[in-house]
């Protein structure tokens, strides 16, 4: 038998998203830095933004799935 | 050749971790059942069972005192405010010498419940009407952590301050003030020019005051020991206070285009202007909410990250786990450097965003036209 909370699959599925999410914003700053070196700086910064929105989608998921355990 | 060995290396450690992780939730599954089974049963042990939930609960949360190192702690003020009028008493009162709650007699019968403060009655269970009617303004370990950055950046930003005013802006810095320099600059070059345009001047006090409040109380959060410790800027009520401040600001400074775009956005059928207003509207409230949510969230997922690496020392009641313990939990500390900034930077960028959002100019005139792509 397993026990816990359900909640813990909830946040290991919103984990799942954001790496997808965070992923594809790394893949594609990457690209743009390769074709373009000198706009590395503000690619950079984009994408903190960027990987920020997304997780901060995930970690909402975690308080709810914090929440759900009480 | 070499890379693929190097990928074989990575897979091994990687599914290790997960076995190690996927045995750590057995643990903590038997440890709760046991739990339970001691409640259900009514038996009474003197050994307590290690939960962990509560463990990191009880670590992330607020506290009316303040533990130092060994049996030494600081009982910190407590200031409470009821229709019997203010009350004022050390936190000492509250437990007794083996840190159990005990009841206080003040004005009401004052105990504590999971370290927040509550009335009980005569007979010692809980009164939840008196409860509600107490105001508790304690200064608690957060508070006074609190406290404590804001003298650590009144002295360092007074310091600053002189120094240019006797020296003047055109002199190099020196001593402290070379090292605050490229951190004000970076918060004026990186995060108040780009988003807010020429008139950034007006907004950065206000940026560089939340960088810097935020900036400090990530970093004292991580310090596991006494001037640190306190779990302040993963506190709801810490970010919503600052998210408050946020959407004060940014209404408050919203020209008629802002305004405009919410209730009436131009350049659109006027069905669809119906449709967006109240979308607008609800945007205006779930920015600040979502820089609260995020700060927070972020924040106490760090903490509980590395508490739980370190309870797993408990789970396997084994010294000898500490060697897998430890090094994940200084490598964790290490990525919470990186997030504590992070935070602190998009915290101040995208209130420059949506400060820029609120005060940028929009040149309609003469413009009848619908422009669909608009952002």
């Amino acid at each position: 038998m397993v026990f816990g909370s359900v909640a813990a699959i909830g946040a290991g599925l919103a984990a799942i998203g954001a790496g997808i999410g965070i992923g594809q914003i790394g893949k594609g700053a990457v690209e743009g830095i390769a074709r373009q070196p000198e706009a590395a700086n503000d690619i950079r910064a984009n994408m903190i933004v960027a990987a920020a929105f997304v997780e901060a989608v995930a970690l909402f998921a975690v308080v709810v799935a914090f929440l759900g355990t009480k | 050749m070499m890379q693929q060995s190097y990928k074989l290396l990575l897979t091994a450690a990687f599914s290790l971790f997960l076995i190690l992780f996927s045995g750590v939730s057995f643990a903590n599954d038997t440890t709760l059942n046991k739990a339970e089974e001691h409640i259900v049963s009514g038996k009474s042990e003197n050994k307590e069972e290690f939960n962990v939930t509560e463990t990191i609960l009880e670590h992330i949360g607020d506290d009316h005192s303040w533990h130092l190192w060994g049996h030494t702690t600081i009982h910190l003020p407590v200031i409470i405010y009821s229709d019997k009028g203010l009350e004022f008493f050390s936190s000492k009162n509250l437990v007794d010498e083996h840190h159990q709650p005990v009841v206080y007699a003040g004005k009401y019968n004052y105990k504590l419940f999971e370290n927040k403060l509550k009335v009980v009655k005569v007979d010692g269970t809980l009164d939840e009407e008196l409860t509600k009617k107490t105001w508790d303004f304690s200064i608690t370990k957060n508070v006074a952590s609190l406290l404590i950055t804001v003298f650590i950046l009144l002295f360092v930003f007074l310091r600053v301050g002189a120094a240019y005013k006797k020296r003047g802006v055109t002199s190099a810095p020196k001593g402290l003030q070379s090292f605050m320099e490229p951190i004000i600059l970076f918060v004026r070059d990186e995060v108040a020019i780009p988003t807010i345009g020429h008139k950034y001047a007006k907004y950065m006090p206000f940026l560089l005051t939340i960088f810097f409040l935020i900036l400090l109380n990530n970093f004292l959060g991580l310090i596991p020991f006494f001037p640190g410790g306190a779990n302040v800027s993963g506190n709801i009520a810490f970010t919503m206070t600052l998210a408050v401040c946020v959407f004060i600001v940014v209404n408050l400074s919203g020209n008629k285009s802002y305004w405009q775009h919410i209730f009436w956005m131009p350049g659109m059928h006027w069905s669809m202007k119906l449709f967006l207003a109240p979308i607008e509207l609800i945007g205006v409230f779930v920015k600040p909410i979502s820089l609260m949510i995020r700060l927070f969230a972020n924040i106490t997922a760090g903490h509980v990250l590395v508490l739980s690496l370190i309870c797993l020392i408990f789970i396997f009641k084994t010294v000898y786990a500490s060697a897998i313990a430890v090094p994940f939990a200084v490598f964790i500390s290490l990525i919470e450097l990186l997030v504590a900034f992070l935070q602190a930077f998009i915290f101040t960028m995208l209130t420059g965003m949506y400060i820029g959002m609120a005060t940028e100019e929009h040149h309609h005139t003469g413009d009848h036209d619908p422009h669909y792509n608009e952002a």
